[in-house]
């Protein structure tokens, strides 16, 4: 089954979905996106080291990403300089200088279009394994310190007056969001990852009564999202990873209207039950 | 009240420097088992920063910080904004440090009279509302020690008193130590055991009436405050060491006489309030 492309790029997109949703739906709550899009743009600097050094790419991007997510943890804490125009400097002299990067490297045959946007067609068995495998230990993790991440997310102070550690699990969730940038990277491409995270969130924000409500539904529409893409690129010959950032916006606006509220509750859907007898 | 001896939280000394300025120095504050300590002082005199030292939030760039092992703490931060993305019912917000069963969610809250809020979304309640569930929040904790900075932010004279009567109540119930942030310079809650006055130092500590007699007390809060006034409900006035009677609404007087002062009638009943623990 695994040898039609096809479905080893359906398998992968999935499971990337699948830990974008709540990976997002924090990157979301803690206000990170920008933070999202410097990680994923200086991913591109992970592949120029990959192809220098001859490692393997998801290694070298989870590298490069971690330790430029270490540096601006180190930078967000003297807070004067953790600015919007920071982050939107390094975000962009990031992507600038990986472009510039691999356009140094003429002996190589570089598909740049698929670093930036994403390419189906490459996934292979062993980026099934490094996704499934990779993504399962960050999900795993991930439920390991919710409670501590989600408390300090809502408030540091009370998370750390409480005994919480939240310095430690905003380093874990730093890497972990590393971590997902780098197996996520051949589908969807540098661009567009924080897309896939944020989006589906967002989508999911209006349909959740809790924060793991709103997990699991940004799991869940950035699933289906990856399906109705993937398919819209097999049909109309579409690249993917903007394929899949656009059925996402979809649903986006779907849940903007005022039927979403629908979802929101079991006592909702009661309600408008009982009302309609 | 019994008071175990040994502190539940100490620091020695402590200050904070910011950019070259010592926010606060030399700050020596100790809350033991049962005991409600009050800090007040001025804006900008360091109450916060005080606070957060003794959270263990800010390290202190000087002195020390000693905490009790294992210490449960519950806090009550000045403020929390809730951003809009975050879907978040009370229920939820209950359990953020810790894992607690639907009874213990209830109990607390029914405690702070905010049972009914239960399946609420904390961005729909109002101040009054979320100031109370961030109290039970706390104390479903069980903490041994409970801080509490500034409750009484935007809280009316009577739900002032009747938010003290409660931080009493749990003090006796839950047999914690309490240290309580006040905005207010001349009012502190009766239940006090020490009050701690800081301007960037501790400028006077001790009982309250200690406090309110004591000349830098007086130095600092100029001629017009003319001392240290405890939130009772059942006394309107409170006789001080001196033999001057101390009146709700900050003025003292020679002689107690029912005309003197403005005496605040609190219809609101306190069934057991016999003034036990003090």
């Amino acid at each position: 089954m695994l040898d039609d492309f096809f479905v080893r790029a359906l398998v992968a997109g999935i499971g990337i979905a699948l830990v974008a949703g709540p990976l997002g739906c924090f990157i979301v709550w803690r206000r990170l996106s920008y933070f999202g899009d410097t990680l994923s743009h200086a991913a591109l600097l992970g592949v120029v080291l990959a192809l220098v050094l001859e490692i393997n790419i998801t290694l070298a991007v989870f590298a490069v990403s971690a330790i430029i997510s270490i540096v601006m943890i180190a930078l967000q804490k003297r807070s004067q300089i953790s600015s919007d125009a920071l982050l939107g400097l390094l975000s962009h002299s990031a992507l600038a200088l990986g472009l510039l990067a691999l356009s140094f490297l003429t002996w190589m045959q570089v598909d740049l279009m698929g670093l930036l946007i994403g390419d189906v067609l490459s996934v292979s068995k062993p980026d099934i394994a490094i996704i499934y495998l990779g993504g399962a230990a960050v999900l795993a993790i991930l439920i390991a310190i919710w409670r501590p991440l989600f408390a300090a997310t809502v408030n540091y102070e009370l998370a750390k007056a409480e005994g919480q550690n939240p310095d430690r699990v905003n380093i874990i969730f730093m890497l972990l969001m590393a971590m997902v940038i780098a197996i996520a990277l051949k589908i969807i491409g540098v661009l567009l990852i924080t897309a896939m995270l944020i989006i589906p969130a967002a989508a999911a924000r209006r349909l959740s009564a809790g924060p793991e409500q709103m997990a699991v539904f940004a799991s869940i529409i950035g699933m289906l999202s990856v399906v109705m893409g993937l398919y819209g690129s097999l049909e109309y010959d579409l690249p993917s990873g903007p394929a899949i950032v656009v059925a996402s916006l979809g649903f986006f606006l779907i849940s903007l209207l005022p039927i979403a509220i629908l979802f929101k509750s079991k006592k909702n859907i009661s309600k408008m039950l009982g009302g309609a007898k | 009240m019994l008071q175990d001896a040994s502190p539940l939280v100490q620091l020695k000394k402590a200050g904070v420097k910011r950019d070259g300025e010592w926010l606060v120095r030399g700050v020596d504050l100790c809350v033991r088992k049962g005991e409600i300590v009050t800090l007040i002082g001025p804006n900008g005199s360091g109450k916060s920063t005080t606070t957060k030292m003794a959270l263990g939030v800010l390290k202190p760039d000087e002195g020390h910080l000693e905490k009790r092992d294992n210490l449960v703490v519950g806090y009550v931060p000045q403020q929390l904004r809730i951003d809009w993305t975050l879907p978040l019912s009370v229920e939820r917000f209950m359990s953020l440090t810790s894992k607690l069963s639907q009874t213990e969610k209830i109990e607390a809250l029914q405690s702070t009279s905010t049972a009914h809020l239960l399946n609420s979304e904390i961005r729909h309640l109002s101040g009054g509302e979320f100031q109370r569930v961030l109290l039970a929040r706390a104390i479903a904790r069980k903490p041994d020690l409970l801080v509490l900075d500034e409750p009484v932010q935007g809280v009316d004279f009577s739900g002032e008193i009747a938010l003290y009567d409660l931080i009493k109540s749990i003090r006796d119930d839950l047999a914690c130590g309490i240290l309580l942030v006040s905005h207010d310079l001349h009012m502190v809650m009766a239940a006090t055991d020490q009050v701690i006055c800081l301007n960037g130092h501790v400028c006077c500590h001790g009982t309250p009436s200690a406090v309110a007699s004591s000349e830098t007390y007086k130095a600092m809060f100029g001629e017009r405050a003319s001392g240290l006034a405890l939130y009772e409900h059942k006394h309107d006035h409170t006789h001080l060491e001196d033999g001057r009677v101390l009146h709700t609404d900050g003025s003292i007087t020679d002689h107690c006489h029912s005309d003197d002062g403005h005496h605040h009638d609190h219809t609101h009943k306190h069934g057991n309030d016999t003034e036990k623990g003090n």
